[in-house]
């Protein structure tokens, strides 16, 4: 059925189709109406759960930690501050190697306070061991939390969904939500390997003596590398089932452009429009949006980009001291690609700060006028 | 006397066994020993960081008998509420589910998580094996040593100058159902306790006294008798609290000297003339301000 739809207001609908069993979470700016809906999903009875109201996001994630490891599908939601103040259990998540899904509504993080839209909250956590996915639309963000559970139940990895802050949380669109029917025959019950039970007792996260801690490390490793196959082949069942896909990158014009964007989130629509008008006055441009940020795509994104000659990344977020974090990734990634491009590097967009056309207009024109980028990132819209 | 053997070997049949690593004359393993004596098999146990998280086996061998989760230190509490929520929604309402934390996890860096818990009044026990330090970092004060202690961060020259933080209030002021205090050197009332809180549905704290031979400084064949010594001079009295207003006393304590429970303890060996005497006007004024609640 199509609905008119906030991305927050998809996320708990794609929730509740996915039959959560434990959710919990605290309100933080803007993740709170995803926890305000789902109150109300769960008090109404439309979703059998326990929807437990906890006092911090620490506890919103050690909550539902815990109910994962008892065996229950879980949800958690939360932002910035929020996300930070979870690092721990992000780490203790992945680590204990239970299914949590989560989505985080982008958002800067302070000082100085700031509650609109960058990626530096959930880039920030890039280690902590989750699946990240970066979504584009409340399409996708619904979409996208359903794969999700399919995803962190078949590697047993933790799967992070992202969606921009007011862009994408709090404006609204046409979403066609899935019947309850369609959604269970893609994703049956969640049957646990392991779990809490007195009928077959185990103590669980024990100490790991330094002979042992790496394998168990290890093994989250190739875990972590079977989730991008994993993402890419639910992704194709999922567009079996419902007639959507969207790959674990977005590619679009790519076949013949000389000058690529590089983005994710969002800011992918804005860019779309740039690149057509871009391409009437016969500029050979492209658009790449990264949508699977771990794994990191590192060899299909070399690939992609293999005939581009420039690449523009479009960072929303910055590392102190070391730039923009997807231009790291790529540059990274790109060091032993055979064809490589010139890697363009622009921080925009922090705190919200709009991206418009003329933004990426700018960067395109920097791209193609320059042979070649002129040390580090540059900085859009700083005033002077 | 028969009836001490009959419950010597029910004891037998318990869920921590041998191979854990606490150190020797420990409380800490009697009390869990007792607790998951009196709870049976059915239970799931959160675990934090702390004298027992570090006990709770190195893989792949651990010595808990129960099904038992490791959290963070500060998430006791939510851990607790999760399982909890796990069990309930698979239609398991008979598992108890039971926390256990140190002081650390339960005063300090826990102590937003387990108040979080007993305002929701979420259904499981929780128990804080209180050593009155960080013992498993190596005697770092905490907010539950006591005033005149000596600890690695207070040493002599600066002994600890506050007083405990009253957990029991602390806890009893959330009108859970149920608060109890619980001592090894009482284990028939220790047992009784638990299998009343395992009855009650909601939030159930209990606060159980665990001496520490190498953090308090006192040799490790006297850990019962301390406990005892602490009950009967009043430092650690034995009752309950029924949501949050019903006080019962356990065990009527004689009213030892208090310097009878400190002298056998290096900790207290720096106090100065008359802290002995403060130490014991402190613990008569407690003793009658707690009396005033019953």
């Amino acid at each position: 059925m199509k609905k008119l739809l906030t991305g927050n207001s998809a996320v708990s609908l794609g929730v509740m189709l996915c039959r959560a069993e434990v959710i919990s979470a605290y309100p933080i700016t803007p993740q709170t109406t995803i926890v305000e809906e789902l109150s109300e999903i769960v008090a109404d009875g439309r979703l059998k759960a326990r929807f437990i109201r906890v006092e911090s996001e620490h506890s919103a994630l050690a909550c539902v930690a815990a109910a994962s490891a008892s065996g229950a599908r879980v949800f958690t939601a939360t932002s910035s501050h929020g996300l930070a103040y979870m690092h721990e259990m992000l780490h203790w998540t992945s680590g204990s190697r239970l299914p949590v899904v989560m989505v985080n509504a982008n958002r800067a993080i302070g000082s100085p306070w700031n509650i609109w839209c960058d990626h530096s909250d959930s880039l920030s956590q890039r280690d902590t061991g989750w699946v990240q996915i970066y979504c584009q639309s409340a399409q996708e963000a619904l979409d996208t939390v359903i794969m999700a559970y399919r995803i962190a139940e078949q590697v047993l990895l933790p799967v992070m969904v992202m969606e921009d802050g007011f862009f994408l949380s709090h404006t609204s669109e046409g979403v066609d939500v899935p019947d309850q029917k369609e959604v269970d025959s893609f994703l049956p019950p969640y049957k646990p390997r392991f779990k809490l039970s007195p009928q077959d007792p185990h103590t669980y996260n024990i100490m790991a003596d330094p002979s042992m801690f790496i394998n168990f490390k290890h093994d989250a490793q190739q875990s972590m590398e079977q989730a991008k196959k994993v993402i890419a082949r639910v992704d194709r069942e999922f567009k079996g089932h419902f007639g959507r896909g969207y790959g674990i990158m977005g590619n679009v014009r790519m076949a013949d452009a000389d000058v690529v964007l590089l983005t994710m989130g969002t800011v992918a629509s804005t860019a779309l429009e740039v690149v057509d008008a871009f391409r009437k006055r016969g500029k050979k441009v492209g658009l790449c949006r990264l949508r699977m940020f771990r794994p990191f795509p590192a060899e299909e994104i070399g690939k992609i980009l293999s005939k581009a000659k420039k690449v523009a990344v479009l960072d929303r977020d910055n590392s102190l001291g070391a730039g923009g974090i997807v231009a790291q990734e790529l540059k990274a990634a790109l060091y032993g690609a055979a064809k490589k491009p010139r890697v363009f590097e622009f921080i925009a967009g922090l705190g919200g700060k709009d991206i418009t056309p003329e933004d990426i207009g700018e960067i395109f024109d920097y791209a193609m006028s320059h042979p070649g980028p002129n040390g580090g990132p540059v900085w859009m819209g700083v005033k002077k | 006397m028969n009836g001490m053997e009959t419950r010597a070997k029910e004891l037998l049949d318990e869920a921590l066994h041998s191979g854990h690593g606490a150190c020797p004359g420990c409380a800490m393993p009697i009390i869990l020993r007792t607790l998951f004596h009196a709870l049976g098999e059915k239970t799931v146990a959160a675990i934090t960081a702390g004298c027992f998280g570090t006990i709770s086996g190195t893989f792949p061998a651990s010595p808990i008998r129960i099904p038992a989760y490791n959290t963070p230190f500060p998430s006791a509490g939510a851990a607790g509420s999760g399982i909890r929520a796990a069990l309930d929604v698979k239609g398991d309402t008979e598992t108890t589910v039971v926390a256990v934390a140190g002081d650390g996890g339960t005063f300090d860096i826990g102590i937003q998580a387990i108040s979080g818990a007993a305002e929701r009044n979420d259904d499981y026990i929780f128990v804080c094996y209180d050593n009155e330090a960080y013992m498993n970092t190596g005697i770092q004060r905490s907010s539950a040593t006591p005033w005149g202690a000596w600890t690695t961060t207070t040493p002599p020259s600066e002994l600890k100058v506050q007083p405990k933080k009253d957990i029991v209030q602390i806890m009893a002021a959330h009108h859970i159902p149920y608060v109890a205090t619980a001592s090894i050197a009482y284990p028939d009332d220790f047992v009784r306790k638990i299998k009343k809180a395992q009855k009650i549905r909601g939030f159930k704290f209990i606060y159980a006294f665990s001496p520490c031979p190498v953090g308090w400084r006192f040799p490790s064949e006297i850990t019962i008798r301390l406990a005892r010594l602490a009950v009967q001079s009043k430092i650690f009295p034995l009752y309950e609290v029924e949501d949050g207003e019903r006080y019962t006393l356990s065990v009527e304590p004689e009213g030892i000297p208090v310097s009878e429970y400190l002298k056998p303890q290096g900790r207290f060996n720096f106090l100065r003339e008359g802290d002995m005497e403060r130490i014991q006007e402190n613990a008569d004024r407690e003793w009658e301000r707690l009396m005033r609640r019953f």
